[in-house]
């Protein structure tokens, strides 16, 4: 029988009050343990419930705190292991954790697989088996429907303009291969061909990293403030709240006690995370040391770093610089109310090119200039929020990374000087991948191509 | 009134490049076999271009070697050129490639099928079968000879209700006006087997001594010697060269201002032709950008004088043909000694047959070739020893042989035909194949000898030869895999003359090999060397363990594959009992009726939901059988 893992969101989309992921299959118990931070679930007991944290293993961020059941085959609705981790409600929480465990190699299931598998390893009666069927066929119809609404128009072209540049190349080795002494058309060289995949590769990633624009925006960007104390952190915050009359929200969990506040800064979303942490920062880089604030730094789409007007700069000033550099942040020199005793030269010289607002919390200004900056720092030059090819689907993300993957093989075949038609393997299997998501995979169209293309005889 | 003529246990109707692998395969199986042609001195006859092999092609020529077929022997005592193509690509679309000598491969074959045991070659025109039961029990002549067997393999090409065009002028012929095949084309017809309409032309033929030459550039065979069959031990040295020139605007004016009374432009509505080979006519139509086409002069034998003008296939009248030709560069004093035509032809739908080439409603009628709608004499070599194998296994009481896609070329071609159908005279492509990294010219023996063995058509003295071959592999590799290389002075001056980084440290030579840049001579340069150990060992080594990683990527995808080919469909599936699965699907699955469900997936108009459905269906029965 089917010995791969699947993994879906098994709760109704919308905003339960917690969200369910569940995975079948041999892999489920050890990919949740890789994944998960609490006890060693490797020899969990069958039927029980652990408290913890999804890790992203890439960048060992917290994707979510849950609580996680483990069910060993065969007592399980499957029959096969089953794991369930309860997420927040919402849907960020949960895709988050399920792109996490997609990225260990888990299948996304098909509609009906995890009711299918029950059948087939016998857990249902089979009077069943009917009921079974129009399951699969129902959700089946469902997600297409789904699936296609999800798709943007943009998207579906622009995908199928990548995949008409693949074919075309794999059509030129073909022809090379097929027809050797065909001479109308050059030899295909590596060069060409590494030109050619360099340039996928480089839409594909951009679709990527739009895609990762695209959850910030439902998602928000996780925002430190940052200063020493009494420069105006919390006042800030209170402003921004303020401002943009969001809404505070208290999330109660049954294991943790944490609030995320929302602000909407010019259509970007910003979540101020963990609020306690930002009082924390006061003195975050004496408590910890400059390498290892960095690292709670780094876990924050943008930080808002604070100085104040009325204050000479100070070495821990100066350490506090030093812990952004590189990272994206916007100086906010709070206070020009007061007497200046900041010397301004010296920040612009520190902050190298951040835009540097000066305000006055107090008096309300500067805080349209701060808003700008903000949302110029995200949307700035080609990515126009209004005009964008969204790649939301986390099927569409799963396989334009799979394509991603496998374009990257072909290229490090080309540097390895394999043979064209070894590395046109892989440029096919991306050129597959990008079929699936448009939902284009017939394989005669490669010899349609080829016909097309060039005028063949011998 | 008929005549008893004798009972056989397989008949064979044609001898063509399928009916030769048929009937060969099943007599050698010990199947009592007759094998029926209209004219016996064309037998294995070669009606389009003089040559056998390329890419794909040349690969199914050594598979129909391993199984123990006949094409490989007879090209390589008769070819006048032989070429390996690709040889800067890799490994996996390298092929073989021979110019013929057209009537010494005649010669050749003929020789063959007279002094093969168990089969009997004689002529005549089978113009009906003998049906009892709804199946089929052997053929009736024109002559009125009745032969009865209970397995018939037609293998008639493209001679049913063939009808030849030039210009105007068209008449009822089989190629090279041999006489068509009209009524057993009605016969089949009657008992209900779906007919469809192909064509395929051929070129003029010209003199040799009206070639100017020197207009033209040479294309020469290859010095280093070499052979189709596993089992050639001598090669022809002498060999003759083809020849290669353009056509120009001259040509594609005539041609253009002639169009219309060219046969397959004239308006009538024609069979589909294919688009791999084209006419010139279909050429210039579809691609009228192009200032040149190429054409290859090639001779048709050692002992004639005619030349096929390769490239120039066409269905113009006569009088242009004349005219067309003498454009062309080096052939502007040429003469036409064969004008070229199309010839339009009866197939088989050959979704019809099971993938034993059995057809599905007519048990113990078995159908290959170009009646199958395909083209090309490998092609039709393939489908011919596999439906003389599956053939000769009911005789002899085997299991039938069905080869998938990942075993070998064969299995694609059988598999595309009876899955998908074709609507356009079929070929093998390198791009038909998923896993052609697996189907190599040089592993044909690796895949395909032990099967061949087991029917009964490889004899010992080779399966020795091909088990000790494979022994002498693993060992090399092995050996391989124990010898360190280190980093000091000849091995760092080898590789930098290969223009690789030099080594850092020591290294097995196994992995040294995996270096792209390495070939296994080069390696042998700087290890102790094994001088007994043969070239094709050497090479296969060199390449399992160069493209290992892609090897073994390969094999993971066709596991995958196999996982779904080995779940059987139940014979008696009632697929109207199945309310999931969409009506078209359906449709297509009754027609076609996959044995598996990895088959069934590949039929155009299954989706996979409709897939998921027919597991759970078929699961479904399985626990019902086990409940009661």
């Amino acid at each position: 029988m089917e010995t791969d893992t699947i993994t879906a969101i098994s709760t109704p989309v919308g905003e339960g009050a917690i969200s369910i992921v569940r995975l079948s299959g041999s892999a489920a118990i050890p990919v949740t343990a890789k994944l998960f931070e609490g006890k060693n679930l490797h020899d969990a007991d069958s039927h029980t419930i652990h408290y913890g944290k999804i890790i992203d293993p890439e960048t060992n961020e917290v994707a979510e705190e849950v609580m996680v059941t483990i069910m060993r085959a065969p007592k399980t609705f499957t029959r096969e292991d089953v794991v369930e981790i309860n997420c927040h409600g919402g849907m960020v929480a949960v895709n988050r954790v399920l792109e996490t465990i997609l990225e260990q190699g888990v299948r996304i299931a098909e509609p009906g697989e995890f009711t299918k598998r029950a059948f087939l390893h016998g857990r249902i009666d089979l009077s069943q088996a009917e009921a079974v069927m129009d399951l699969i066929r129902s959700k089946t119809d469902k997600a297409m429907s789904v699936a296609l609404k999800q798709m943007d128009g943009r998207l579906s072209q622009l995908i199928g303009r990548l995949r008409q540049q693949l074919i075309e190349t794999v059509a030129h080795v073909e022809v090379n291969i097929d027809y050797p002494e065909y001479d109308d058309v050059e030899e295909m060289s590596h060069e060409m061909m590494r030109t050619k995949s360099k340039e996928v590769h480089a839409e594909i990633e951009h679709l990527l990293e739009v895609a990762k624009q695209g959850k910030i925006l439902r998602e928000g960007l996780s925002t430190a403030i940052i200063g020493r104390p009494n420069v105006g952190k919390s006042s800030l915050m209170n402003t921004l709240v303020q401002e943009s009359k969001a809404i505070v929200t208290e999330v109660p969990g049954t294991t943790r006690d944490i609030i995320e506040e929302y602000v909407n800064v010019r259509g970007v979303p910003l979540r101020l995370v963990d609020t306690a942490g930002i009082r924390e920062t006061e003195d975050i880089v004496e408590k910890i040391g400059v390498d290892r604030s960095r690292k709670v730094l780094e876990e924050s789409d943008l930080i808002l770093f604070v100085l104040n007007y009325n204050e000479e700069l100070t070495e821990e000033d100066k350490k506090l610089f030093e812990a952004v550099q590189g990272l994206d942040y916007i100086v906010m020199i709070n206070k020009t109310d007061l007497d200046q005793k900041l010397d301004l030269e010296k920040v612009n010289e520190f902050a190298e090119n951040k835009p540097v607002i000066n305000a006055s919390l107090i008096k309300e200004e500067g805080i349209d200039e701060l808003e700008s900056a903000i949302s110029e720092t995200f949307f700035a030059g080609d990515i126009d929020t209004g005009d964008m090819t969204y790649v939301s689907n986390i099927r569409h993300i799963q396989l334009l990374k799979q394509a991603k993957q496998a374009l990257e093989d072909a290229m490090s075949s080309l540097d390895m000087e394999m043979p064209l038609d070894i590395v046109q393997i892989d440029v096919t299997r991306t050129w597959e991948f990008l079929g699936e998501i448009i939902g284009d995979t017939a394989s005669d169209s490669l010899i349609d191509q080829l016909f097309s293309q060039f005028c063949l005889g011998k | 009134m008929v005549y008893d003529a004798g009972r056989y246990d397989v008949i064979v109707i044609g001898a063509g490049h399928a009916g030769v692998e048929a009937g060969i395969a099943a007599a050698k199986m010990g199947a009592k076999t007759l094998m029926l042609t209209l004219n016996l001195d064309m037998v294995a006859f070669m009606p389009c271009n003089p040559s056998l092999g390329g890419p794909a092609k040349g690969i199914v020529v050594r598979e129909v070697d391993a199984l123990g077929g006949v094409m490989a022997k007879v090209i390589d005592k008769t070819y006048i050129q032989m070429r390996m193509l690709n040889t800067r690509k890799g490994p996996a679309v390298q092929a073989l490639r021979a110019q013929a000598d057209k009537p010494l491969y005649i010669k050749e074959m003929k020789h063959v099928l007279e002094n093969q045991e168990n089969l009997t070659l004689r002529q005549g025109m089978v113009n009906e079968l003998i049906m009892e039961d709804g199946e089929c029990k052997g053929v009736i002549t024109e002559t009125k000879a009745a032969y009865y067997a209970d397995n018939v393999i037609v293998t008639t090409g493209t001679f049913m209700r063939g009808k030849v065009l030039m210009g105007d002028l068209e008449y009822e012929s089989g190629p090279n006006n041999q006489r068509a095949s009209i009524k057993l084309s009605e016969n089949l017809e009657g008992l209900g087997l779906e007919i469809t309409r192909f064509k395929t032309g051929t070129p003029p033929r010209v003199n040799s001594h009206s070639i100017d030459y020197s207009k033209t550039e040479i294309q020469p065979g290859d010095e280093k010697p070499q052979s189709f069959s596993y089992e050639t031990t001598e090669y022809i040295m002498n060999q003759i060269p083809c020849w290669l020139t353009y056509t120009n605007e001259f040509t594609h004016q005539l041609i253009n201002d002639n169009l219309s009374s060219s046969a397959m432009y004239s308006g009538m509505k024609r069979g589909t032709g294919p688009r791999y080979c084209p006419s010139i006519e279909d050429k210039i139509v579809r691609f009228n950008d192009k200032p040149r086409h190429q054409v290859f002069l090639e001779p048709e034998g050692r002992d004639t004088e005619e030349v096929y003008v390769q490239g120039l296939s066409t269905s113009l009248p006569e009088d242009i043909q004349h005219d067309m030709v003498k454009t062309v560069p080096g052939l502007e004093n040429a003469e036409i000694m064969r004008g070229g035509y199309a010839i339009e032809y009866d197939a088989i739908v050959p979704t019809q047959l099971w993938p034993t080439m059995e057809v599905k409603d007519i048990p113990g009628l078995f159908t290959a070739g170009q009646i199958n709608g395909t083209s090309g004499y490998e092609e039709a070599a393939a489908q011919g020893i596999m439906a003389g194998i599956n053939a000769g296994a009911k005789v002899v009481g085997k299991e039938p042989l069905i080869l998938d896609r990942s075993r070998a070329y064969i299995g694609v071609l059988i598999d595309d035909l009876v899955t998908k159908g074709t609507k356009e005279p079929y070929r093998l492509l390198t791009s038909r194949a998923e896993y052609r990294l697996l189907l190599r010219h040089d592993n044909a023996d690796l895949r395909l000898t032990e099967i061949g063995h087991d029917y009964g058509l490889i004899n010992e003295e080779r399966y020795n030869q091909f088990v000790e071959k494979q022994r002498l592999v693993e060992q090399e590799k092995k050996r391989l895999s124990k010898i360190t290389v280190k980093p000091e002075e000849p091995v760092q001056e080898m590789l930098k003359n290969a223009n690789g980084s030099p080594l850092k440290e020591a290294v097995k030579a196994y992995d040294m090999l995996k270096r792209p840049e390495v070939t296994y001579e080069m390696l042998e340069g700087v290890i102790e060397k094994d001088d007994n150990l043969p070239a094709i060992v050497k090479e296969q080594v060199g390449i399992q363990i160069k493209y290992e990683g892609y090897i073994k990527k390969a094999n993971e995808q066709v596991d995958r594959m196999l996982k779904m080919e080995n779940k059987k469909i139940p014979d008696n599936i009632d697929y109207d009992d199945i309310d999931g699965i969409a009506f078209e699907a359906k449709e297509k699955l009754k027609k076609v009726r996959p044995l598996s469900v990895g088959q069934a997936s590949r039929i155009s108009g299954v989706n996979p939901s409709d897939v998921s459905i027919l597991l759970v269906y078929i699961e479904q029965g399985k626990v019902a059988r086990t409940a009661n």
